[in-house]
């Protein structure tokens, strides 16, 4: 789906302005902190993986997403998560009192001791598929032009180009499906693509230069 | 709401939330830990973990090995994860990392269009300026004006690569190993890797900072 996170190529939203490196802080408030601690320590819960916890936050208004601060972001998902993965109710959460045991949760807390292995072993997404690679390194493609309306990871700006495959990465879980709970492995490629075929030289101005987008195998067409 | 705060909202730095969210992210928190759904002492653990553990002094080290150590570096960029994960930088949102190097021709820009993806291990979590409107919508437009806005010029011919990290794949940069540094240490050399160098915004340092080796 389109939305407010799709912002590659978007202008008109301001100056970077960089806080110095030197002295930016990890966190700039203490409820940043807990938010970003809850929700790696919720998602430990298994009840949802990472691309339903992106499509959690996508799916918030465009303003709302863009209004909000980054960590604001990470709440709104992860009180939509908890809602509708049965952890809180609605109520429990308007009212921040609880309602009594989650009803056959099974959930098991992430440990204070638990956290280090748990954060060092990661969660790798490399799949071994049976079907061969449809492209090869070299290989013009052009990528589908519609929206799913779904989560999805090809951005606006690359839809309908035309791009080169520059790398083939293996099969990884395929993020479309997997935002509906499904682990299913899709060849992914690097796929090149020059600044002339994504915009215009009125908004790149100077001089040419590459992108280079993760793209999944049902997302390009032979060109 | 005036539209004066409502512009205002789009330039604010998020220092300074409003005690409302302090108050909803505490009541959040007493819910889930009356639910049995989280322990308090893991959150304190996931936190201390990225303010003061894994943060960008991991990628100055591997920077730093592969400048020194030619084999190092063939290695890094054949299979990025192997090489980091023999310094032991290993684990969540640096499970498939992939190391691009900027050479006297080519220049690496990295970003994440539509979201925040970063490789944690050897960079810590991303600053806000990574995670901003601003830098995501134009790194992959306009990359010329970005790196200027970092103070960063590139000779007019240099090509400039930049990648979005839309899949699970994280992208390191090698920046290049700065001149009149052939003496120097890995230690030395690793106070040179700025965190922004291996995002590709910047250049390493030059021994003539103002750094001391």
């Amino acid at each position: 789906m389109s939305g407010g996170h799709d912002l590659g190529g978007l202008s008109g939203l301001g100056p970077i302005a960089p806080e110095p490196e030197s002295s930016e802080p990890v966190f700039h408030a203490e409820w940043e902190k807990r938010v970003f601690a809850l929700t790696m320590a919720s998602g430990s819960l298994r009840r949802w993986n990472l691309d339903e916890s992106r499509h959690a936050r996508e799916r918030q208004h465009p303003a709302d997403y863009l209004r909000n601060s980054y960590y604001e972001n990470w709440l709104a998902g992860l009180e939509t998560l908890l809602v509708e993965k049965e952890l809180l109710s609605v109520k429990e959460l308007a009212t921040g009192a609880s309602q009594g045991e989650v009803s056959d949760s099974g959930a098991v807390p992430l440990q204070a001791k638990d956290v280090p292995q748990i954060l060092s072993r990661g969660g790798p997404v490399d799949m071994v598929i049976e079907d061969a690679p449809c492209f090869t390194p070299g290989d013009r493609v052009r990528v589908c032009s519609q929206d799913p309306r779904a989560h999805t990871r090809a951005p606006v700006y690359v839809r309908g180009r035309i791009g080169f495959i520059k790398e083939h990465h293996g099969a990884h879980v395929f993020a479309d499906k997997h935002a509906r709970g499904q682990r299913e492995g899709r060849h992914l490629y690097s796929v090149a693509f020059s600044s002339s075929e994504l915009w215009t030289s009125s908004e790149n101005g100077s001089a040419e230069f590459k992108v280079m987008v993760d793209l999944w195998e049902p997302y390009l067409e032979r060109a | 709401m005036s539209d004066n705060d409502h512009s205002h909202d789009h330039d604010h730095d998020h220092t300074e939330p409003p005690g409302e969210l302090e108050l909803k992210v505490k009541a959040l928190e007493s819910l889930l830990v009356e639910k049995g759904l989280v322990d308090p002492a893991a959150l304190d653990v996931l936190i201390e973990t990225y303010e003061h553990k894994v943060g960008p002094r991991n990628g100055a080290q591997v920077v730093a090995r592969a400048w020194a150590q030619p084999e190092f570096k063939e290695w890094l960029l054949r299979d990025g994860a192997a090489a980091i994960a023999s310094l032991g930088f290993t684990g969540r949102q640096g499970e498939h990392l992939r190391v691009v190097e900027n050479t006297t021709t080519v220049h690496n820009l990295v970003v994440c269009t539509l979201c925040s993806c970063y490789p944690w291990p050897v960079l810590g979590l991303p600053p806000v300026w990574y995670k901003s409107a601003p830098y995501r919508s134009r790194a992959v437009s306009d990359p010329r004006g970005v790196l200027a806005e970092f103070g960063t010029t590139l000779d007019h011919d240099t090509e400039i690569r930049v990648w979005d990290s839309t899949s699970e794949m994280r992208y390191l940069v090698l920046p290049q190993r700065p001149q009149g540094t052939q003496d120097w240490t890995q230690a030395q050399l690793a106070t040179l890797v700025s965190r922004n160098a291996m995002i590709g915004v910047e250049k390493a340092q030059q021994p003539d900072d103002g750094m001391t080796a």
